[in-house]
């Protein structure tokens, strides 16, 4: 089983980079370099097996559990049917008599119905456990709320307490697990079923529309964490990707107060402002503290805040702006963004008007 | 090889024949409503759309084999993995596990053809035109303009995808209509087989004495009384919406998504073990003829297929940890997931007792038997861990499913399809296939399988998720997809080998004489192939073994059951 090996390995996956290459090389330092190969195969920024959060932390040791008792069962199981298809073949100098005809045992039937069920107990009432654990946890008085609104295909999230509207870059309070501040997020979604999953923190959730689903997540270390739409939502939903930002207290208190702020209004991007707001980007966008109110794709008043456009699959640079507003599909086939058919100079002015909004 | 066996094996007289004119030969095939001829069609036809269903994978796997590839259009692709699983599931495990019935059961229970021949050659027509009607889709799906389309919608199609606004064009129409008649067909043989088994069994088949495929069988067509309904109902109320503006499934105007997942599921699981319970009746019939012993504990296999049946139609919601039923639901869907695994384990015991103590033949049908056994161990542990309903909100949706329920459909129902292709073949066209050429075919399937599908487990527990038509190069799934995406064409390789080996063997193959592997039950008595009306003289049984009784008159299995 690839997976016990696996496991051993990730253990070491906090093995400093490089560790082999030290003076201390020896003649031995092939194999830790082959056991670095490997251990760089399982080694992502998404497994199931390196949790961040109490969620994930519970659904890990429940499936350390469950991979333990069913490797158990397959080992017992497969080594008996291989020791059976090995003893009982039939050998070269056998007679051609048929063997003993044997048609059952009841004794036998109830022992391989009984210890079964035996298991199953164990495994039921642990699974049950974490269940409660996970949704029936009882929500503090110092709780982050956040709702998310899933989109073809993008994250919106709003912090109610705050009045904060970003787009999918997601940024959480860390968690201190003495002192628990966890985060709520109320999801739903604006058309199509979307699901949010960020194997580090937590399982999945899906985002269903004229339906409201709740789940919280308390990251334990800042850090960013990734994950990306886990319900088939349609063309892009490859490109629906999920970033959360997980920051200090302080850093998240600073967040929240810049994100306050109305747009930033740079008398050098006049002319793009002006732009934006004469054609169609307004429908859709808002940027606050504008005449851009539009609700149908992300709010954009901090959007040179974000590393990411174009949920998490393209980097936040000037270049990289200008052929997204020029033509959206060509970067992401599928976005809903239509392409404005923008002459070479309002394409820089936009994408002037789009940096200034830090 | 035993010599043949020829008790029962009169015919009677062929009339005078004269040379038939080809298109005589095709209208036979047309008009035909004897069992064995649908059995036939079934079986050819999903045999074709098993080819289709297999390339549709192949351009899959060479699209993801690495990080951001542009093979095919994001839209292709995923018009690719909808018509595979539509196509898989419907028009591939539904028609040739029928194929099979049709043929098996009106010979193994020692009848001339079905209850109602009539309604069996309906069932066979409408499901085949079903699956044209599915595929005219990538020429029809926009209307006649522009590029041809197909369904893009995933083969469970959840709404609100599939509602007008979101699926524009004709594309999903034809998703509902082709699998709406594939139903109908599907519901019209299952009654056909409840019938035949009830009503026209042979003198002296009691149903205790009744073999195991029919009796699995019985089972597997009472489930598609019961599942086939409420997709059916799914499919027309979603048609409802599309054309003439019904809510059921429009949550815009207060329609519910997790209703459709409800119809949905609540057909799709029971589907599973509807696909899955034919290949345990394959098994229950070859694992004993090959290890030379009958099978053990046959009332505790019917038992386990009864209470199997009865819990697949309750745990359809396991399907739906991730859509917030709450706890109570989550957790009576674990409990009730998990309680189907002991019939399931009772099975896989009386196989390995089957073996225990036998002279174990390796010919071709029980390698790929012996392998079934294998990795339907595998598929059930996968399935116990996605039963644990916190793990499947991590492994839900993710490649790990996916190679779950590909260890079931490929690694247990496939291998079991290509090991009762191996074992009665000899029966439907009178000639052996190779044994050199199965081998060639076994070993490099297998190979092939266990690259693509062993290694698909990883990137799932790494977090990737299905249906995606391209993944970042950040996330370290590179390494597998290409592994998979190699095993893929292992794979293609070893069903190339299979088609050769129908077509040589057909035409040249080994005659095989009426009972070639020394087998017992009553399809073995008569001539290969069978002559239309099956057995000159009605056969009376006195046990579960019948031609065995005829081998040992000084032991017949009559003596112990």
């Amino acid at each position: 089983m690839s997976l016990a090996l696996f496991l051993a390995l990730h253990d070491m996956d906090d093995m400093p980079a490089g560790h082999a290459m030290t003076a201390m090389q020896t003649h031995e330092s092939w194999w830790r370099r082959a056991i670095q190969w490997v251990t760089g195969l399982f080694s992502t920024p998404t497994s199931i097996f390196s949790p961040q959060a109490t969620p994930a932390h519970t659904i890990f040791s429940l499936s350390m559990l469950v991979l333990a008792i069913t490797l158990a069962i397959f080992l017992a199981v497969a080594g008996l049917m291989l020791y059976a298809i090995i003893r009982f073949r039939h050998r070269a100098g056998d007679s051609n008599a048929d063997p003993t005809q044997v048609y059952g045992s009841n004794q036998i039937e109830v022992l391989w119905t009984v210890i079964p069920i035996l298991i199953l107990v164990v495994l039921f009432l642990s699974t049950a456990r974490v269940i409660s654990v996970n949704e029936q946890a009882r929500k503090p008085a110092n709780a982050l709320d956040v709702v998310v609104i899933g989109h073809q295909y993008w994250w919106e999230y709003r912090y109610p307490a705050s009045g904060v509207v970003t787009a999918n870059e997601l940024h959480l309070p860390a968690s201190d697990p003495k002192a628990p501040t966890p985060t709520y997020m109320t999801m739903s979604s604006a058309d199509v079923d979307h699901s949010f999953w960020v194997p580090n923190l937590a399982g999945k959730m899906d985002l269903i529309p004229n339906k409201v689903n709740v789940m919280w997540i308390d990251p334990h270390k800042p850090g960013l964490y990734l994950g990306q739409c886990a319900q088939y939502c349609g063309t892009a939903h490859a490109k629906m990707l999920i970033r959360v930002y997980v920051d200090s207290p302080a850093d998240f208190a600073k967040w929240i107060a810049h994100q306050k702020m109305a747009a930033e209004d740079d008398p050098a991007a006049a002319e793009g402002r002006l732009a934006f707001e004469h054609t169609a980007c307004v429908n859709c966008h808002t940027v606050n503290g504008t005449s851009a109110k539009g609700k149908f794709g992300p709010d954009l008043t901090h959007l040179a805040s974000r590393d990411t456009i174009a949920s998490g699959a393209i980097r936040n640079t000037p270049q990289n702006l200008r052929q997204w507003i020029d033509d959206p599909n060509s970067m992401k086939p599928g976005s809903l963004m239509p392409k404005m058919n923008l002459s070479s100079h309002e394409l820089d002015a936009i994408t002037a008007y789009m940096v200034s909004l830090r | 090889m035993m010599p043949p066996q020829t008790a029962g094996a009169m015919t009677f007289d062929s009339p005078p024949s004269h040379p038939k004119l080809w298109l005589d030969a095709v209208n036979e095939w047309f008009t035909t409503v004897d069992h064995k001829r649908i059995g036939m069609l079934y079986i050819g036809y999903a045999l074709v759309f098993l080819l289709i269903a297999g390339l549709e994978a192949a351009v899959m796997r060479i699209q993801l084999a690495v990080p951001n590839n542009h093979f095919v259009s994001p839209q292709v692709f995923n018009r690719m993995f909808t018509m595979h699983g539509t196509t898989m599931v419907f028009f591939v495990g539904m028609p040739i596990l029928f194929g099979f019935g049709n043929y098996l059961i009106p010979l193994m229970i020692g009848a001339r053809d079905m209850a109602f021949p009539r309604l069996n050659a309906f069932s066979f027509w409408i499901s085949a035109f079903g699956g044209l009607l599915l595929y005219f889709s990538f020429i029809g799906g926009d209307g006649l303009y522009g590029a041809g389309t197909a369904p893009d919608v995933g083969w469970f199609a959840y709404a609100p995808l599939t509602a007008k606004l979101f699926s524009p064009g004709h594309s999903t129409d034809y998703w509902i209509l082709g699998v709406f008649l594939s139903g109908i067909g599907s519901v019209g043989t299952a009654l056909n087989i409840v019938t035949t088994i009830v009503c026209m069994r042979c003198k002296g088949m009691t149903m205790a004495r009744m073999p195991l495929l029919p009796w699995l069988y019985l089972v597997t067509s009472a489930m598609v009384f019961i599942a086939i309904g409420p997709l059916t109902a799914a499919q027309m109320m979603l048609g409802f919406d599309r054309f003439l503006g019904a809510h059921f499934f429009d949550v815009q105007a207060g329609g519910s998504a997790v209703l459709w997942m409800h119809f949905f599921w609540i057909f799709g699981h029971p589907e599973v073990y509807i696909l899955v319970l034919p290949a345990f009746a394959f098994a229950n019939e070859i694992i004993p003829v090959f290890s030379r012993k009958p099978i053990f504990g046959y009332s505790a296999m019917v038992g386990a297929t009864v209470l199997i049946g009865f819990i697949s139609l309750g745990v359809w919601a396991h399907h739906m940890f991730t859509v917030g039923l709450g706890p109570a639901g989550n957790t009576f869907f674990t409990l009730a997931t998990m309680i189907i695994s002991v019939p399931t384990g009772i099975k896989i015991f009386n196989w390995l007792a089957t073996l225990w103590g036998g002279k174990i033949r390796f010919a071709t049908p029980m390698i790929f038997s012996i392998a079934f056994l294998f990795q339907f161990l595998i598929a059930g542990l996968t399935g116990i861990m996605l039963s644990a309903a916190p793990f499947d909100w991590q492994l839900g949706n993710s490649y790990f499913v996916v190679a779950h329920f590909h260890f079931v459909l490929v690694g247990a129902i496939l291998y079991m399809i290509f090991a009762a292709f191996y074992y009665w073949f000899p029966k439907m066209s009178g000639k052996m296939l190779s044994e050199t050429l199965g081998k060639w075919h076994f070993w490099l399937f297998t190979i092939g399988f266990h690259l693509t599908f062993d290694f698909m487990h990883i990137p799932g527990l790494m977090g990737m998720p299905r249906r995606i038509y391209t993944y970042e190069a950040d996330r370290g799934w590179a390494v597998w997809n290409m592994i998979e995406s190699i095993g893929m064409i292992f794979q293609a390789a070893a069903i190339l080998i299979f088609v050769w080996n129908v077509v040589r063997s057909y035409r040249h193959g080994e005659e095989a004489g009426p009972d070639p592997w020394d087998a017992w039950t009553l399809e073995w008595s008569t001539a290969s192939p069978p002559p239309h009306y099956n057995f000159a003289e009605e056969p009376v049984v006195h046990s579960r073994r019948p031609l065995w009784d005829l081998k040992h008159p000084q032991a017949p299995d009559s003596d112990y059951e």
